[in-house]
């Protein structure tokens, strides 16, 4: 700490901050353009500037920017200073010469850190009267529009997009007044986070255009915290809503889980939400038709509840995209015993295992800002950038992070961004990366072993007993991997904080075996270690915590007529398994109830289909792979605008076809009592009511706001439907309303913010009000609650499969080694690959992500491409026992022989580990999808 | 005493003859609705849109009469033509909430939205006094007869490439090495 003395005050700062950083997280308002709390100082844009003196009868001082002076004790500067003031006002007087007069045309607008910042400085007055520079503008894919001439060259775009995000398509070209910030040739964006330039640029170079499409300017958005759906990572976003769509998806500030950025999938895959063919009123159909008649909500339940009652058995299937009240509520409805948690088996035995090592292994699972202070990695056999990006991009950081050790050894401050590259040259913490294909952070890797999944966990089995002798050793290891082994474990070894990260992506229980015998080898070594396993889906860690049958289990019942009734919690069975066992089962259950949000295949099949919410329009809480339980809160209340519209958080659907099949009035149920009883119900879960404070919560007496105070037309936007406007609709179940008649500020600390907004910060550096400091934590703690902790072994219950055939030693270590993988003539072995877009069931419903999707291929290895004597882009037909199919080809030459690897998303019917024919397509007779 | 008496008196006899004097003063009432009433040309009456020298629609949609609007009488939302200008989708102007305070004629960036001196606007019906962008847009341009906001503005449209607007240099051309 250090003490400052601003403007003839004295404060105590940060000693390691520089002056920026310091006065910003003391709530000073300094205007700047090119820093960024996540990337540090340049010292570029000279906005900054302040005075500072050199001692107490020191009356002249000296202008210094503040992003570039340490922190000094006994430091005396200031902000408001004459001068100093007159230099900013001049800046940005400067960068604005060559501003067009866009901003009612311009996206930013509204948000935009420049608008702000020019209010903030007083420039009001355009003086300059010569010509503008203009540029060209080029197409940079679905998820970004560009608009050169708005640019003032802070350099932020590049800074974040090539050394923060490692992209290398976006690059700055020209020199002196001609810079321009593009692609070398036009085209989409290549970086998974290329939407973070929407929040990154200080202006409206890089606007969001799936928003464009349907604009809004952000005071007129409703707003709600919620938690990402499109993976298990949980970051934390701001959905927008307004006129009853959600218009974007904000990054929501979180210190410990996504920081400042977001995933593309997760910021551009919310378009499934407005599909005009959502299902939004209750339908019955009747047995063998196929149209479907609409009912009221009391008919429906009715309808529901006398065909259940005159079922023998009720079997559920839960979902891992639906929240844990909504599945404990399926639960409840249909009984433990009848309970399928929605996962197939083979996914389900590796979601186990994870949970499992979770507890046992030793090693915590950090948040992503601990993974960002890991100093050597291990990937076995995941592909982070695709199967959890965010955490792909924090492993990212983490390698790069040995600049700011070099830097430190040095006396550079870590926030001098460019000295520490300079410095660093480039150099990495060692990261491993075991993969059947190439992965996206490749470039970063000391070493990329290319491996089928089998010689994966070997690997992995070997690295353990490298650490430690009485882990398992791999029999008949070849050199090559003997010696990779070794290597790996040496450099764990030598590390402080060692960190393994595996995950279910290749459903390989063994793999995760693996990973588990390194973490407990690492923790018996004392290591401060980490263990981060990557789960498919936004609740598939919750899942697994409440317990239940696989989802075969559940068909096979059905099938069997050991049952004949079947409720489906938002889960596509059609996207799990082949055509076949899922026909069979439906077609052998007298009713089928669907609760969706999507016209599924699935739901096209329900007898009874009942709308459920989405993430939009529900409350709820899911667990992201960390272990981390967070709530997700409504963002707007679906009647309001669209009357018609009889759309119900799934939980109340369940809790109310429950009363009614049990004769009771269907009372409406609270979300606070639905938490509360699945934490009473699963003591794993206990914790989860305080993900979130409680519909009671209230600062200075006041509910919170969802819409910011400006929000426009209250009077005017329901006025074509009905001149009398109906009072904002209430919400019982969460501590926001639906307008803006509650609290949003930032004086107050809470972890429950909507959106960020401080007087005088419309942009998401707004941000900075709501911080402890700068980059930190948010001042009234960062939201949600750990439910997977090393040592807790409590369980709701033991299920019997997937622990049966595990044999493990004494001190914990699992001893099932499988055998190398031996590639088969004429025979490949598929394995699915996890795909940013197009990999994951609800995003791909959006526009967007279909757009960025392109097309699937299948990949091979280059030799078996020359030996099948195809080459790239040749189509293949590839058939397995459920299905066949024709893909272009890809060549991979890193891909082991033996192996074809099919993008997740393209067949449900592949599964890793079928065996699979590849032959040229006959010109007759061939299927398409 | 008697002084008061007087100045009393005088008073009330003054007053007598004000009154009876605007007897012969010109009417201010008119017969209305025989007769027109005259609105001085700034009249904060009914609001209308107006449209370029060109006939263009002048609104760009960018939402700030709706965030000016004191009762928040005003929705639109931003739709996008085929030669790349905004335009409202939707202009909705819920009448029977407008106080006619203006603010949204200043808040307009592009001289687009505008009252008029007109004030006859009374329905039967509440619901009626719901005025959408048909009812609301005119033909004219209004007060700002020569304005044409995309004259000025960045964005490039149909008709007016980069560096065609007022005080723009042509686009750079980012792959010379001139300085």
């Amino acid at each position: 700490m250090a003490t400052i003395h601003v403007d003839g005050r004295a404060y105590e700062v940060v000693g390691s901050h520089n002056l920026l950083q310091a006065c910003l997280s003391l709530g000073l308002d300094v205007p700047y353009f090119c820093w960024h709390p996540a990337m540090g100082s340049v010292g570029a844009c000279r906005q900054c500037a302040v005075k500072q003196y050199k001692d107490e009868d020191d009356t002249q001082g000296m202008l210094v920017m503040s992003c570039m002076a340490p922190v000094e004790e006994a430091m005396r500067v200031s902000i408001d200073d004459e001068e100093a003031y007159e230099f900013r006002r001049s800046v940005i007087e400067w960068l604005m010469a060559n501003h067009p007069h866009d901003c009612p045309v311009c996206e930013e607008g509204g948000h935009c850190h420049l608008q702000d910042m020019t209010v903030m400085t007083g420039h009001a007055r355009r003086r300059y009267r010569f010509r503008k520079r203009t540029h060209r503008n080029q197409d940079l894919g679905p998820f970004i529009a560009h608009e050169m001439n708005r640019c003032i060259t802070c350099y932020r775009c590049v800074r974040f997009y090539r050394d923060y995000a490692g992209g290398e398509d976006l690059g700055a070209f020209g020199s002196n007044d001609n810079v321009y910030f593009g692609r070398y040739r036009e085209g989409a964006l290549e970086s998974a986070f290329s939407g973070n330039l929407t929040e990154v640029c200080p202006t409206g170079v890089f606007t969001d255009r799936t928003h464009s499409d349907h604009y809004v300017r952000k005071w007129d958005l409703q707003f709600a915290p919620s938690i990402c759906h499109q993976c298990a990572v949980g970051c934390n976003t701001s959905p927008g809503e307004r006129y009853g769509d959600i218009r974007r998806i904000e990054n929501r500030y979180h210190g410990e889980v996504n920081g400042y950025f977001l995933c593309d999938r997760g910021r551009f895959g919310h378009g499934y939400v407005n599909r005009d063919d959502r299902p939004r009123r209750p339908e019955w159909r009747n047995v063998g038709e196929a149209s479907a008649t609409p009912l009221e909500v009391d008919a429906a339940l009715d309808r529901g509840a006398d065909a259940l009652r005159r079922a023998r058995r009720i079997i559920g299937i839960g979902s891992p995209r639906a929240s844990l009240e909504s599945n404990h509520q399926l639960r409840e409805l249909v009984g433990e015993a009848n309970f399928s948690s929605g996962v197939v088996a083979a996914e389900q035995a590796c979601l186990s295992r994870m949970a499992r090592l979770a507890r046992e292994s030793g090693l915590p699972a950090p948040s992503l800002r601990e993974v960002e202070a890991h100093d050597a990695i291990l990937v076995l056999g995941e592909d982070p950038l695709q199967s959890a990006a965010r955490l792909g991009l924090a492993l990212r950081r983490a390698v790069l992070a040995r600049g700011e050790v070099l830097a430190e050894a040095r006396d550079i401050p870590a926030w001098n961004a460019e000295a520490v590259m300079t410095l660093a040259q480039g150099a990495r913490h060692p990261l491993f990366i075991a993969y059947p294909a190439a992965t996206g952070l490749d470039s970063l890797a000391e070493h990329h072993l290319a491996l089928a999944e089998e010689n994966i966990a070997r690997l992995g089995f070997a690295v353990a007993h490298a650490i430690d002798d009485r882990a398992p050793a791999v029999d008949d290891l070849d050199e090559s991997t003997r010696e990779a082994a070794r290597r790996i474990a040496e450099a764990l070894l030598d590390a402080q904080r060692p960190l393994v990260v595996s995950g279910g992506s290749l459903a390989s229980p063994a793999i995760l075996d693996a990973a588990g015998n390194i973490a407990r080898a690492l923790a018996g070594r004392r290591r401060r270690g980490g263990l981060t396993l990557v789960r498919r889906e936004a609740n598939s860690t919750g899942v697994e915590l409440l317990g239940g049958h696989p989802l075969e289990w559940a068909l096979d019942e059905l099938s069997r007529g050991a049952a004949d009734a079947l409720v489906v919690l938002e889960n596509d069975l059609y996207q799990r398994l082949p055509r076949a066992p899922v026909d069979r089962a439906l077609e052998a259950s007298a009713l089928v109830v669907v609760l969706d949000h999507q016209r599924t295949p699935t739901w096209q099949r329900a007898h009874l289909g009942l709308p459920a919410a989405s993430f939009a329009e529900a409350s709820g809480t899911l667990v992201s792979l960390e272990g981390r339980a967070q709530r997700f809160f409504a963002v707007h209340e679906p009647r309001y605008h669209r009357p018609e519209s009889r759309i119900h958080s799934s939980w109340r659907w369940l809790h109310a076809l429950e009363a009614t099949l049990e004769h009771r009035q269907a009372s409406d149920v609270g979300l606070e009592t639905v938490i509360r009883a699945c934490a009473d119900r699963h003591p794993a879960l206990a914790a989860i009511i305080d993900a979130a404070p409680g519909n009671d919560y209230r600062i200075e007496g006041l509910e919170l706001a969802r819409a910011p105070h400006r929000y426009s037309g209250r009077t005017a936007m329901r006025a074509h439907l009905d001149v009398s406007e109906p009072r904002p609709p209430s919400d019982a179940d969460t501590p926001f309303v639906f307008s803006m008649e509650g609290y949003s500020g930032s004086d107050r600390p809470r972890s429950l913010v909507a959106f960020a907004w401080a007087p005088g910060w419309n942009s998401p550096q707004a941000w900075n009000k709501f911080t402890d400091e700068v980059g930190g934590h948010l001042r009234g703690g960062d939201p949600g609650v750990r439910v997977l902790e090393p040592g807790s072994r409590e369980r709701s219950h033991e299920r019997s499969h997937g622990r049966s055939h595990e044999r493990s030693s004494e001190s914990g270590y699992a001893t099932e080694v499988p055998a190398a993988f031996a590639a088969r003539d004429g025979e490949w072995r598929v394995v699915i690959l996890p795909r940013l877009f197009g990999g994951e069931e609800t995003s791909s419903l959006s526009a967007a992500i279909a757009a960025r999707a392109g097309a699937s291929t299948l990949t091979l290895a280059a030799d078996d491409a020359r030996r099948l004597g195809v080459t790239e882009g040749d189509s293949l037909s590839l058939e397995t026992a459920d299905t066949r199919r024709n893909l272009p080809l890809r060549v991979d030459p890193l891909l082991p022989p033996g192996l074809v690897a099919v993008p997740a998303g393209v067949d449900p019917a592949l599964a890793s580990g079928d065996s699979a024919r590849l032959a040229l397509p006959d010109s007759m007779g061939v299927e398409t999808p | 005493m008697r002084l008061s008496l007087f100045s009393a008196i005088g008073s009330q006899l003054r007053t007598l003859g004000i009154v009876f004097a605007h007897a012969f003063r010109r009417r201010e009432t008119v017969c209305y609705p025989e007769e027109d009433v005259y609105l001085p040309p700034r009249y904060r009456g009914r609001i209308v849109l107006t449209r370029d020298p060109d006939g263009e629609e002048r609104c760009v949609a960018c939402n700030l009469c709706a965030v000016a609007c004191p009762v928040d009488c005003i929705a639109l939302e931003k739709a996008e033509a085929q030669d790349g200008r905004w335009y409202p989708g939707f202009f909705r102007i819920n009448f029977s909430r407008c106080i006619y305070c203006g603010l949204c004629e200043e808040a307009c960036p592009t001289s687009a939205i505008q009252l008029t001196p007109d004030f006859e606007m009374s329905e039967y019906r509440r619901q009626e006094l719901v005025y959408e962008k048909h009812d609301l847009l005119i033909d004219g341009p209004g007060k700002d007869p020569e304005y044409r906001f995309y004259a000025v503005a960045g964005l490039a449209i149909a008709g007016k490439d980069k560096g065609q607007a007022k005080d723009e240099k042509a686009p750079v051309d980012v792959r010379t090495l001139m300085p």
